[in-house]
């Protein structure tokens, strides 16, 4: 027990302190992560052992990035990247493959080159994301060509976790992946073997559709957060668990119900849930591949390893650029994709692991190559820095043009709080265009509103991993109709802090409410019950038979003078007294504006209505 | 009998005798019907398709409003923005106003003295109302000079108020009945200059 607290404390310490160093620096967190590994790896301070084992349990973090990674893959969204996913992404994947595999059949036998070939094709979508969305380059036609090739490569990798093994010339050394716990069905007969596997998908596909649902509202009602947390780990456990049963590979069960789960309600609660486990699971691996990277053998192979690094970066970026005139990406775009995704990925470490586990590459083809990608990944971040200085100057224009392209659609809001007022706030804006993310904590609710057909999450806005998941840090408007002040005002300083760009409107419950937005210098804080009750009033002048266009008249007046008198009040508000008769002087000057027999803005309007001669 | 839609603009009616007294008067008439656009239309969100029905259901268009600053009151202005569509009023296809009669009842402040060429407005009604004559021409409707009362700031006597509201609903009534001589009309600088030469007996 001690010593595995010891070994798990010395690698959150590591990573807590190389981390924030490493984003300081512009590096990435990945990068922190490796950098960290060698520090307290063997040709560090050598504080730690059983690397081996520590790499291939955390590996179940790459299982839940896969988990996540279905999570976003929306039907919808695949659907509108098909062209670039398919176009971009698969002829970089093949064309690339296909280079390194022949250079390698040069030294190697043809499934070790092109094992080598398909794993080296991959890019790092960890880094190379960080670093677009840190740089505000997400929406720029390379940043959405780039993360069409990512999205591909990331599917790319379920087929390769299932084919690698399949390329095997050498005789497994350790027993390892094909082990099951639980049940072998290599047992049973062949055709029963091939029922297995295909029910236990459909078995997933049919529980991720049907019963997670019920189960998930059935938690969500109880509110305790993590009974929340422990069914979805469960849910990603399981899947893998019963996919490792059959043969199959864990990372594509998660994935699997990834997907069946993505227009899930839930989804963005399970996302943030899951994330921090992933983030920790990744984290330990990262820091366990630099801890193994033998820098005896670097050492010793300086010139080869050097030269593998640059051949990968060229052969990629190559491959990259062509790509791009084939696709006909505008040459100042092509430049930032080519360079955003020419280095190896941190699949290439699960990918090798793999290999070697499954005896298709031995440990002294796999340690220089692990070790090209890792450096090729070091030097990703240095290489957008040089791409950015290089385009500099050109880059002033380009913002400008992007302005223009703006459509409603692409207007990034988040509602926080669905209930009578924010479905109606939601009815609006769809109607005019503007799609909202809404979150709302109401169990029950969500489900009546997901058939009426809004889509709606469920999950607590004020909790700051909630609204991450919601997409917070690019979103440009917050609609907070959240009934509880407290609650809305602790979502407003919780956005303030983390989100300054998010702009704020939110509902009040009343006056004193109000004040507490202002407080907070929020100066889009509507009344929630302020609008209904000018209109109900001016409905009933109507109804006593008083001239509409009058009566219409005196609600706006009534309005924009309620609104003026509200800072004074503010300013006033903590002392009473002071307060009353502000409140009542105002009160009287909006009686004496509006009477109406003598309705000074009415005869406002009798006067407006001619060229008087005054000499008549 | 011809139909006849009287599109009504004063946004301070309850402080105008004379708007309401003409309204009054014609307001119970068979065939006659009262569209008052600011009380229809506070927000001046405009149903453009409501009006352009109206407009198709009846024979003779009239707008009743207040002179304001040489010209209607802003919602009337909205009214010929929005429902005298391309293709509706005007336009190669634009039949829907064709040979409806147009004309305007219109109050003013200053005396009708002050709207000649040496009076203090230096313009005349017939000049300032050119455009309404324009946009009659376009729409292909048979354009009529103004009903005109005048001197309304001076306050008019109960008598004068009286009479005008009877002159209009004589008016309307020799229209809606084709008693009216509308060539000798065109003729006139007011429709009221002389109602009794105008209108026929039967």
């Amino acid at each position: 027990m001690e010593t595995f607290l010891l070994q798990f404390f010395i690698f959150l310490t590591a990573a807590a302190i190389s981390v924030p160093i490493a984003k300081k620096l512009g590096l990435g967190s990945v990068l922190g992560y490796l950098i960290a590994g060698i520090v307290i790896g063997p040709f560090g301070a050598s504080l730690i052992h059983d690397v081996e084992e520590i790499m291939h349990f955390t590996e179940f973090g790459v299982v839940m990035m896969l988990f996540l990674v279905g999570l976003e893959l929306k039907p919808s969204l695949l659907w509108q990247l098909k062209m670039p996913i398919l176009g971009f992404g698969g002829s970089q994947v093949i064309i690339t493959s296909l280079a390194i595999s022949a250079i390698a059949y040069y030294f190697l036998p043809w499934q070790q080159a092109a094992a080598i070939g398909l794993i080296l094709s991959l890019s790092s979508t960890a880094i190379v994301l960080q670093t677009l969305q840190e740089k505000g380059k997400m929406k720029t036609e390379a940043g959405q060509s780039v993360f069409a090739v990512l999205l591909f490569q990331d599917l790319a990798v379920i087929p390769m976790l299932a084919v690698l093994p399949l390329l095997a010339t050498l005789a497994i050394s350790t027993g390892g992946h094909h082990d099951s716990a639980l049940y072998d069905i290599s047992a049973l007969p062949h055709y029963l073997q091939i029922t297995v596997t295909i029910s236990a998908i459909a078995a997933v596909l049919i529980f991720g559709k049907f019963a997670c649902r019920p189960i998930f509202l059935m938690i969500a009602k109880t509110g305790v957060r993590e009974i929340f947390v422990a069914a979805a780990l469960a849910l990603v456990i399981g899947t893998s668990l019963l996919m490792m049963m059959v043969g199959l590979s864990p990372a594509l069960g998660a994935f699997l119900a990834g997907v069946v789960l993505a227009d899930n309600e839930f989804r963005h609660e399970l996302e943030s849930d899951i994330e921090p486990f992933k983030g920790l699971l990744l984290g330990i691996f990262f820091i366990s591949i630099g801890a193994s990277l033998n820098f005896s053998l670097i050492g010793n192979n300086i010139s080869l390893i050097l030269g593998l690094t640059a051949g990968l970066i060229a052969i990629k970026w190559l491959v990259l650029v062509l790509v791009g005139l084939v696709f006909k990406i505008s040459s100042k775009e092509r430049a930032l994709f080519a360079i955003a995704l020419a280095q190896g990925g941190e699949f290439a470490f699960v990918l090798f692991q793999l290999a070697k586990t499954s005896g298709v590459l031995s440990v002294d083809i796999i340690e220089p190559l692990i070790s090209a990608v890792a450096i090729s990944m070091f030097l990703a971040p240095v290489m957008f820095v040089i791409h950015e200085k290089v385009t500099q100057t050109s880059q002033v224009e380009n913002k400008e043009q992007e302005d223009d392209t703006i459509k409603k659609s692409d207007h990034k809001v988040i509602i926080a709080g669905f209930g009578r007022l924010g479905t109606d706030i939601g009815r609006f804006l769809l109607s005019a265009g503007i799609k909202p993310i809404i979150l709302d904590h109401n169990a029950g609710n969500i489900s009546v509103l997901r058939k009426l057909g809004f889509e709606v999450y469920y999950g607590d806005a004020t909790r700051l991993d909630l609204l991450a998941s919601a997409g917070a840090s690019s979103a440009e408007l917050l609609i907070i109709t959240l009934s509880d002040t407290h609650a809305a005002t602790q979502l407003v300083e919780l956005a303030r802090k983390h989100y300054p760009q998010l702009k704020v409107v939110v509902n009040a419950r009343d006056r004193e409410a109000s004040f507490e937005f202002m407080d907070l210098n929020i100066n889009e804080v509507y009344r929630e019950t302020f609008g209904t009750a000018l209109n109900m009033g001016q409905a009933a002048m109507k109804q006593l038979g008083i001239d509409p266009y009058e009566a219409h008249r005196l609600k706006q007046i009534f309005q924009k003078k309620d609104l003026e008198m509200m800072p004074e009040l503010y300013k006033q508000r903590s002392e009473e007294e002071s307060y009353i008769s502000l409140y009542q002087k105002h009160h009287e000057h909006l009686e004496e504006l509006m009477n109406l027999d003598h309705n000074e803005c009415l005869i406002a309007l009798d006067k407006a209505w001619t060229a008087k001669n005054p000499e008549l | 009998m011809k139909k006849i839609l009287i599109n009504f603009a004063h946004p301070a009616k309850s402080h105008s005798n004379i708007n309401k007294a003409l309204r009054k008067v014609v307001e119970e008439l068979d065939n006659v019907t009262v569209n008052d656009l600011y009380a229809n239309y506070p927000d001046f969100m405009i149903d453009i398709k409501r009006e352009q029905a109206l407009c198709e259901a009846h024979d003779i268009i009239i707008f009743q409003h207040p002179l304001y600053w040489y010209s209607t009151p802003a919602i009337m202005k909205e009214w010929l923005d929005l429902v005298l569509e391309h293709g509706w009023a005007y336009g190669s296809e634009g039949k829907a106003l064709q040979d409806k009669l147009f004309f305007q009842a219109i109050s003013t402040g200053g005396d009708a003295s002050t709207y000649q060429k040496d009076g203090y407005n230096e313009f005349t009604l017939a000049e300032l109302t050119s455009p309404y004559q324009a946009t009659a021409k376009l729409c292909n409707m048979t354009w009529l000079p103004p009903f005109v009362v005048s001197g309304v700031h001076s306050g008019l006597p109960k008598e004068k108020v009286q009479s005008h509201a009877e002159a209009f609903r004589r008016t309307i009534i020799a229209l809606r009945d084709a008693l009216f001589d509308i060539e000798l009309a065109k003729q006139q600088e007011y429709l009221n200059s002389d109602v009794n030469r105008v209108i026929r007996s039967v």
